[in-house]
């Protein structure tokens, strides 16, 4: 008789020692191969006797299968095995940096601008340019600021000798859209404005938005109301402003705003008013019939709040260590 | 505007402390722009009296003094100022007293002389610029007196930025008049007694019409002691306002312009000839003016003048012959009213700016000239003597600007503001500010005061009404606006989108000036002259740019200098060019490159970018707008850039722009290590946008068909692949350039252009005799157009 037992001892020692997946395959074939041990013990069989037959066949069948699945657990182990071999030897540093071209980003002053644009967008305010260099007709007479005007010394002038000038804020633009469209109007007027001044908190240029409402039934109560509104979407935050008489040739009454700061400080944003009835004569809108009012705020002066940025003339520096910090 | 706060209370004098104080004028309009001590801490600095003066007995330069400082024994202080004298009062700082300087006084020997405090000049108690010696204080005050209650320098200046609409705030009186508005509290202009003249010396006065001189008062005074000196107490308001005290004549005119906002002058009676007349001057006429200045005028300008010309440009500055000296015993004081249109600009035009222009363009009140007199009079009077002579009182009725009574409608008050405010409280708004209220159907007319040039319109008593009344009283009422839908264009790129593919591409967005060097601006756009400005801030920024790329240069000159090696920059903008005399802005997108083609980096060798970085870049952002066959660059010489690698861009036809490296001689001449590569295009029409039509999608598999064509060096490839392109006809689906091989195996003087086609067809699998017959009319066009040699 046989021993099975010791087949089967005998086929998972060796398979068990077996390191790779062709020894393996040695071993199967040796026990269960067409001229393997288990197979010539089977075909061997029908050497029995009729009585013996049955329990040998079982015995053998058994042993076969006992033998098929250590191969098969072996076969498991050592496939897992070599999985993490190749994983091991294919692993990167993930640390390292990333390939390819690096990304810039957009000026402060660009994202303050489109910012303040997207806010006003949002509430039917249409976006309005024009040109920089323009003449005194819409830079200042028809903003009710006629020759000589004390006024006009608030706005240090650059002039060409052709009599235009580079156009110190961008109510003109405001002026011709009135002169073309005339009432209702409701728009911002984004744009580079120029005044003759250079200091430590001037720059000869800098970036405005103006904003204008004409319409029938305007009043300071909705001034107040769309610029508190503003100034929160700007900021993100719960803002306390502070509306202080001012003076403005193109508007009356006017004011300038401040806005309470984290630290308890009163600071300057922006100016604004009732748009002055000689400015809606002189664009042909009858002031008795529409009242609108208007604002300004500096683009660079809101940046500079919103970034703590500390020095004006750092925006039109251009260093790549200043510009690299807003993307 | 600087003033003394109590001197203003001294006017009107509300229960507010100096803060609160200070709020309430920049919530009126007067913005306060600072409030700040008139003097810095003078603890046991006293007033001390000289009573005796003995040269020192060990140094010729020193004097010891016995000084009265109101204790029972004298003290004795070695002093070295020249200008001590006995019987006269002096700071005297005692021991222990810590001058604002950080000097501690202590009890010391001085060349062997006790000296138990010390004499001090204005400069050393922090209350003068500039000092002759040890300030003489005049009889102010009892020995012992401490200093800061004798000069009352508990006191603060309060530094008003005034708007050039409130002219009548140019004084104690016009800011004493808003505040007593603002808080409701009585307000009474202290009376200016009349002075009885004692003399009849007149001078003549001639006013001519239409000049801009409706007023002049004047006053001859004769007998006055040259050697007298303006008191402390006066001394100090002017120092206070931020002004220097020069002579009692002048101080005086000075203290009337900040206490009543009249503007004096005081000539040199001796000096004057004949009389006064106010006129236009003569062209060709000349004045030296006080500041030494010597100004040529013209019939714009209006003068005094006396018989030998002009004495003074009228409102702006009077001249040095006949300025009042140390020698002066008469003078002739004038207080006069000036049209404001007359004297407007003048003062800028000759760089005058003086504290009685500021007060004229913006307009002086027309009934206050007497009353100026008056003061001025009685103010000198007290320090100098002299007998007054008649008040000298010229007017033309007909130009003294009379105020015209102004409606304001209740309901158009309440329009404005979105509030109705109690009728009651707008008439005593009104009338708090001496404005003339009468009571109308539905509303109030209004009569200005004659030294409020402001209030002319309805839209002027509104700004009157809601200052005094609260801007905070204000609701924030949202407004009803209709809703309009926006317009989201697909006809043009957005600017932002532009932006948008530079910045993902490794550019950083940079502002800078409109206005640049005109030796750049000639460099970058060979030869055209910008348009200059006629007053820059400097010769650096005085020419309108007429190309971006010079303030790109600058701007990547500083990174380079400030130890960035790799740049990428764009801006986008305005150039300013003249076309046929008319000034055109056109708006552009411009960059400047230089450095490696990517970020230092382990995984990819570093390697400088050219040329084709940058048109990548490029054909990135004209993806946005159309297909790549509709933006064409050639081959073309631009003075700044380099030949042979620069090419300009066409649209359908149309320049839009150009891209190229440095020329070497602007490379050399910037002192750059590299050339950078540049780009600027014109945004109108880059951006216009074709919109997208869908052509249907093939369910058929495409075949590729690799060629290379030998072909002459100087044929474009562009031109290659577009030739077999046609050729192949509609069922070219792409073509790729994937190789240009240049060397062994091919002849000098050609290149090897390595060209893929892609086929396609919508309707049907293409056979191999379709594709070879299409690869056999792209080699027969490319053999026929270019003399190509082709291996397929």
């Amino acid at each position: 008789m046989l021993d099975v037992e010791e087949l089967i001892g005998r086929a998972c020692t060796e398979i068990d020692a077996c390191r790779d997946l062709p020894g393996l395959d040695d071993i199967r074939v040796r026990f269960l191969g067409k001229k393997g041990e288990l197979t010539t013990q089977l075909k061997q069989l029908g050497s029995l006797s009729a009585a013996e037959r049955p329990a040998a066949g079982q015995a053998i069948n058994q042993a076969k299968q006992t033998v098929q699945t250590a191969l098969q657990a072996r076969r498991d182990v050592l496939d897992g095995e070599k999985l993490a071999q190749e994983l091991a030897a294919g692993a990167v540093d993930v640390t390292l940096a990333g390939r390819g071209q690096g990304v810039g980003g957009l000026h402060p002053v660009t994202r303050t601008q489109e910012r303040i644009e997207g806010i006003f967008r949002a509430a039917g305010f249409s976006v309005r340019t024009g040109p920089e260099i323009e003449d005194e007709e819409h830079n200042f007479t028809a903003l009710n600021i006629p020759e000589n005007h004390p006024a006009r010394a608030m706005h240090d002038t650059f002039y060409f000798s052709t009599g235009k000038l580079l156009r110190t804020h961008t109510s003109p633009v405001q002026i011709r859209e009135m002169m073309n469209h005339g009432a209702p109007i409701r728009l911002i007027a984004p744009g580079r404005v120029y005044r003759c001044d250079s200091d430590q908190t001037h720059t000869p240029m800098f970036h405005q938005v103006e904003g204008l409402v004409v319409d029938r039934g305007v009043s300071f109560a909705h001034l107040k109301a769309v610029l508190h509104e503003f100034v929160e979407r700007f900021f993100e935050r719960e803002a306390e402003l502070r509306f202080r008489p001012s003076y403005f040739p193109f508007t009356e009454p006017s004011a300038e705003v401040d806005v309470l700061s984290e630290s308890g400080r009163w600071l300057e944003i922006l100016g604004c008013g009732m748009v002055h009835p000689n400015v809606l004569s002189n664009v042909g809108i009858d002031p008795e019939e529409f009242t609108g009012y208007a604002f300004g705020v500096g683009v660079e002066r809101l940046a500079m709040l919103r970034y703590g940025v500390d020095d004006l003339r750092l925006f039109f520096d251009n260093d790549l260590q200043f510009l690299q910090q807003f993307r | 505007m600087k003033i003394s706060e109590t001197w203003l209370r001294e006017w009107v004098d509300p229960d507010l402390d100096s803060a609160a104080l200070a709020h309430r004028l920049t919530m009126l309009g007067l913005e306060v722009d600072s409030v700040a001590p008139v003097a810095p801490p003078l603890d046991s600095v006293v007033v001390g009296k000289v009573l005796d003066v003995v040269q020192h007995p060990n140094a010729d330069r020193l004097s010891v003094c016995s000084v009265d400082v109101g204790q029972a024994e004298s003290l004795s202080i070695v002093c070295g100022a020249p200008n001590v004298c006995a019987g006269e009062y002096y700071p005297a700082a005692l021991i222990g007293a810590v001058l604002p300087g950080g000097l501690k006084i202590k009890r010391s020997k001085l060349r062997g002389e006790v000296s138990e405090g010390m004499l001090c000049s204005g400069v050393e108690l922090g209350i003068a610029e500039t000092a002759e010696g040890i300030l003489p204080l005049g009889d102010v005050a009892a020995p012992g007196t401490p200093i800061t209650s004798a000069l009352n320098l508990e006191d603060r200046v309060i530094d008003i930025d005034l708007t050039p609409n409130r002219a009548d705030c140019f004084s104690v009186l016009g800011i004493a008049r808003d505040v007593a508005a603002s808080e409701r509290i009585a307000f009474t202009e202290p009376e200016v007694p009349v002075v009885m003249p004692v003399s009849d010396a007149a001078f003549p006065v001639e006013l001519r019409p239409a000049t801009g001189c409706a007023r002049f008062c004047g006053r001859v005074i004769d007998g006055i002691d040259p050697q007298a000196e303006t008191p402390m107490w006066l001394r100090e308001r002017l120092r206070r306002s931020g002004i220097r005290a020069i002579s009692p004549v002048v101080d005086v005119t000075n203290y009337v312009l900040l206490e009543l906002g009249q503007p004096m002058h005081g000539y040199d009676l001796g000096k004057l000839s004949g009389g006064i007349v106010a006129r236009r001057a003569e062209a060709g006429e000349m004045l030296v003016t006080l500041d030494g200045q010597e100004t040529a005028l013209d019939p714009d300008v209006l003068v005094i003048a006396d018989a030998n010309g002009p004495v003074s440009i009228a409102g702006i500055m009077g001249g040095e012959n006949t300025a009042v000296d140390e020698q002066t015993t008469a003078v002739f004081l004038e207080s006069a009213f000036f049209d404001r249109d007359v004297i407007a600009g003048r003062a800028r035009r000759f760089g005058l700016h003086t504290d009685a222009s500021v007060r004229f363009e913006r307009g002086v009140d027309p009934q206050n000239q007497a009353r100026a007199i008056e003061r001025a009079t009685a103010l000198l009077l007290d320090i100098a003597g002299g007998k007054p002579g008649p008040l000298i009182d010229e007017s033309l009725v007909d130009e003294i600007p009379v105020r015209a009574p102004v409606v304001l409608r209740r309901q158009r008050l309440a329009d404005v503001l979105g509030v109705d405010i109690d009728a009651a409280e707008v008439r005593e708004l009104l009338t708090g500010l001496q404005l003339e209220v009468t009571d109308i159907p539905d509303g109030w007319s209004v009569v200005a005061p004659s030294a409020r040039f402001d209030i002319e319109i309805e839209a002027d008593l509104i700004e009157e009404v809601v200052r005094l009344y609260g801007y905070d009283r204000i609701p924030s009422i949202p407004g009803m606006m209709p809703a309009t839908l926006g317009s989201v264009t697909e006809s043009a790129v957005p600017l932002e989108r532009l932006r948008a593919s530079l910045v993902a591409r490794g550019y950083q967005e940079a502002i800078t000036y409109s206005f640049v060097d005109p030796k750049l601006d000639a460099a970058f756009t060979a030869g055209t002259e910008g348009l200059a400005l006629s007053n820059p801030i400097s010769s650096e920024l005085s020419v309108m740019r007429q190309s971006l790329w010079p303030g790109l240069i600058s701007a990547l000159k500083r990174n380079l200098s400030r130890q960035h090696n790799r740049i990428r920059l764009f801006e986008s903008g305005v150039r300013f060019r003249l076309q046929d005399n008319e000034i055109k802005e056109e708006n552009v997108i411009s960059g400047v490159a230089c450095g490696a083609a990517l970020p230092e980096q382990w995984g990819d060798p570093s390697r400088a970018a050219d040329l084709f970085d940058i048109k990548a870049d490029l054909q990135g952002l004209f993806s946005l707008a159309g297909t790549a066959q509709e933006f064409k660059f050639d081959a073309a010489l631009h003075s700044s850039l380099r030949p042979g690698r620069s090419a300009q861009i066409s649209r359908d036809g149309v320049n839009i722009g150009w891209v190229g490296e440095l020329h070497p001689a602007l490379v050399k001449g910037l002192d750059l290590a590299t050339a950078p590569i540049l780009f600027e295009l014109a945004l109108k029409p880059m951006v216009a946008v074709k919109l997208a039509a869908f052509t249907p999608i093939s369910k058929f598999p495409a075949v590729r068909r690799d060629i290379a064509a030998i072909i002459a060096n100087e044929i474009p490839v562009h031109d290659i692949e577009q030739a077999a392109r046609e050729a192949a006809g509609a069922t070219c689906r792409d073509t790729v350039v994937f190789d240009i091989y240049v060397g062994k195996n091919i002849e000098t003087g050609s290149k090897s252009v390595a060209l893929g086609l892609i086929l396609q067809e919508t309707s049907r699998t293409l056979t191999e005799t379709d594709v070879d017959e299409i690869m056999h009319a792209v080699i027969d066009r490319l053999n026929r157009d270019f003399n190509a040699t082709i291996r397929e």
